[in-house]
């Protein structure tokens, strides 16, 4: 997994509560068998028309929201289904941040998985960074070590973060390899629970 | 001592299933890893790449789900249209037979839904932890099991490991009193308690259902209110097994026998929450308070009564709210404070993880039989499996959906999700037995009412969204 230590990028607002991931990356996308290439659909019935041309309008497609890397968005990002395509189109998009005042559990999870990092800040705090994103071509950073997202006008907001979940991220660490670590300990599990529950084992 | 408060149900659970901590995250074992084709292709070519095995392929099993076609699946994955769901397939395949895991594979009588499959073939057990790389994994907490989806990183991790990292969730506990009138029903309670905490009430928490009318739910009743879970934000729903749990797995073909289905019930009747178990939140609703109820919106929250109409955004205070009100109206081509039963369907699908089980599709038939869909519908019944299709068709179901002009298809997600060739056209409504109403959900620009399958089946015929009740007749349950 990539590391994610320190991000300035440009911010682009998207000011829709409940985005569910459907939206970030619809159905059609999902039959591949790779994890790469995956930008091609995000928030595609967004950003193309059902002829599948760019809808101008959207801000994504905006040329001043162009290779924008922090996405600040409505409350409950990433509700619905599971699908971990949606935090690699975000990534493959170029987006490694997304600012929310919530996100939904297994969003949220997938996206400590491959280095994008979910922040959570008030809403007092997501609406400011909103209105000082509008008009694109504004930085926002992001500093993990720190826990602090400076706004482009300069404000610095704090959020809190799982102190185990920000380590793997600045080290950009494998969660198999670590659990592989306590291999012994699955292996003296296994062997108490087939002698304590023995119709869990499978003939 | 400090005084110390009972367990509940998912205290017990947890607590049987850890294996260790690492830096304050538990590691969870994993009882039964469930894999479909879409959400495992990448898992399978990372342990590939790192050279490493599945731990126990003995607790994995493998359905093809999502992206099958309906319609001629015995002529095999080779036939498939669609060239990347064939190759999809076909990796599954591949996959399932490298690692030695046990596969349905499409047309197998056995293949269906992964959420329906797990439980008819009695591999979902009660006290269990399950996991599926498919958010509706919490449907299989109906049998008292911890249940719920994860992503493909994670499917990697328990392929590899048999265990998942996990941080452990609070505890949110949701009591129905009462008995529901005649018409109402599980997917009623389902999006009643879903309209009452909102989409994201649920985050962070494992939901219990408890209560009279939670507890009168058969096996079928109590899938579809966990299955509903996660639109409620929470991954996890739980109903602590009783009779009716037991009843429904003796003698299926995974689960326990003689002897040992014996040891299983012993333990299987410890998992309840103690009464002195304290929750962090609680959530009563009565029964008997709820209506026949479908959605407005593009969002399960946005829940009404049948019998009630599409809210006006001014009715709301916020800005936001008002702005989102007005946007999903908009995509839903409703105007406010117009009567839901006003809102003529194109389409009517029954099937989904929530609803393709036999009961459901009894309820269903119930209303249509001796009916005809109304001229402008296109009708359609995809049931859970090959197993549950074969039961209807053993019951005639089938010949009633078919007198009515419902195409009978088989088993998979179809419509749900429109991975496959079913999906509506820009424009279309479709009354619609599933879970999410999500903008392009079932097809890009579609619109979705969710409501149980007795309220769809009406609306079939009817031609518009309509009272289940006034087609009730005299019948004591819809």
């Amino acid at each position: 997994m990539k590391a994610f230590t320190r991000l300035d990028a440009r911010g682009v607002p998207l000011q829709i509560a409940n985005i569910d991931t459907d939206q970030i990356i619809p159905k059609q996308f999902l039959k591949t068998v790779e994890r790469e290439g995956l930008s091609k659909g995000l928030f595609y019935d967004f950003r193309f028309d059902p002829e599948g041309k760019e809808k101008p309008d959207f801000i994504l497609n905006r040329p001043e929201y162009q290779g924008a890397g922090v996405l600040v968005a409505g409350d409950n990002f990433g509700c619905g289904s599971s699908r971990e395509h949606a935090p690699w189109a975000l990534l493959d998009f170029g987006i490694s941040c997304v600012i929310s005042t919530s996100f939904a559990d297994i969003f949220y999870n997938n996206c400590f998985q491959n280095g994008l990092l979910p922040v959570v800040l008030k809403p007092d705090e997501v609406a400011a960074l909103m209105d000082e994103a509008k008009g694109g071509n504004h930085m926002v950073s992001i500093d993990l070590e720190t826990q602090t997202v400076t706004s482009p006008s300069g404000k610095a907001f704090t959020f809190e973060i799982d102190a185990q979940r920000k380590t793997k991220m600045l080290k950009g660490l494998d969660a198999i390899g670590e659990t592989l670590t306590a291999v012994t300990n699955i292996d003296v599990y296994e062997a108490k629970r087939a002698l304590d529950q023995p119709w869990l084992e499978r003939a | 001592m400090p005084p110390m408060s009972g367990k509940t149900l998912y205290d017990k659970i947890w607590d049987a299933h850890l294996v260790a901590e690492q830096d304050g995250e538990a590691i969870l074992y994993i009882d039964l890893h469930l894999i479909h084709e879409v959400t495992t292709p990448q898992a399978f070519a990372g342990l590939r790449a790192d050279r490493r095995p599945v731990r126990r392929p003995d607790r994995t099993l493998a359905v093809a789900d999502h992206n099958i076609p309906t319609e001629g699946q015995a002529k095999g994955v080779g036939a498939v249209a669609d060239e990347e769901a064939r190759l999809q397939l076909q990796t599954l395949e591949r996959n399932v037979k490298d690692y030695g895991i046990e596969f349905f594979p499409m047309g197998d009588v056995r293949n269906g839904i992964v959420h329906v499959v797990g439980p008819e073939q009695g591999r979902t057990q009660p006290g269990m932890t399950i996991v599926c790389g498919d958010s509706h994994t919490s449907t299989h907490g109906a049998f008292g099991a911890l249940a719920h989806g994860i992503g493909t990183s994670e499917v990697e991790h328990v392929l590899a490991t048999q265990t998942l990292r996990a941080k452990k969730a609070k505890n949110m506990r949701v009591t129905l009193h009462g008995a529901p009138a005649p018409g109402v029903g599980a997917k009623d309670f389902a999006l009643a308690v879903i309209g009452e905490i909102g989409t994201a009430g649920g985050t962070g928490y494992v939901i219990e259902y408890a209560g009279e009318a939670v507890r009168a739910l058969s096996m079928e009743g109590r899938m579809t209110l966990c299955n509903l879970t996660i639109e409620g934000g929470a991954r996890a729903g739980l109903v602590a097994p009783d009779e009716t749990t037991f009843a429904y797995l003796l003698g299926r073909a995974s689960a326990p026998k003689a002897g040992a289905w014996d040891m299983a019930l012993s333990y299987w009747k410890t998992l309840v929450t103690d009464e002195d178990a304290v929750f962090d939140r609680e959530v009563v609703l009565n029964a008997a308070d709820i209506a026949p109820l479908v959605t407005w919106g593009t969002s399960p929250e946005d829940v009404v009564a049948v019998t009630g109409s599409a809210p006006n955004p001014d009715q709301f205070a916020a800005a936001d709210k008002k702005t989102a009100v007005q946007r999903a109206l908009d995509y839903m081509g409703l105007v406010p404070g117009q009567a839901m039963t006003d809102a003529k369907v194109d389409v009517v699908f029954i099937g989904s993880c929530t609803n393709s089980r036999i009961e459901d599709l009894r309820s269903a038939a119930a209303i249509v039989e001796g009916r005809k869909v109304a001229d402008h519908v296109r009708a359609l019944v995809v049931p859970g499996s090959g197993l549950v299709k074969a039961q209807a068709e053993e019951e005639g179901l089938d010949e009633i959906f078919i007198a009515a002009g419902f195409d009978w298809r088989e088993p998979g997600c179809s419509m749900c999700l429109g991975m496959n060739p079913d999906r509506l056209a820009p424009g279309e409504r479709c009354a619609s037995t599933s879970n999410r109403n999500f903008e392009g959900r079932q097809g890009r620009g579609g619109r979705t009412h969710l409501m149980s399958p007795a309220m769809a089946a009406a609306a079939a015929v009817a031609g518009h969204i309509v009272d289940v009740r006034d087609f009730l007749q005299g019948k004591s349950e819809a």
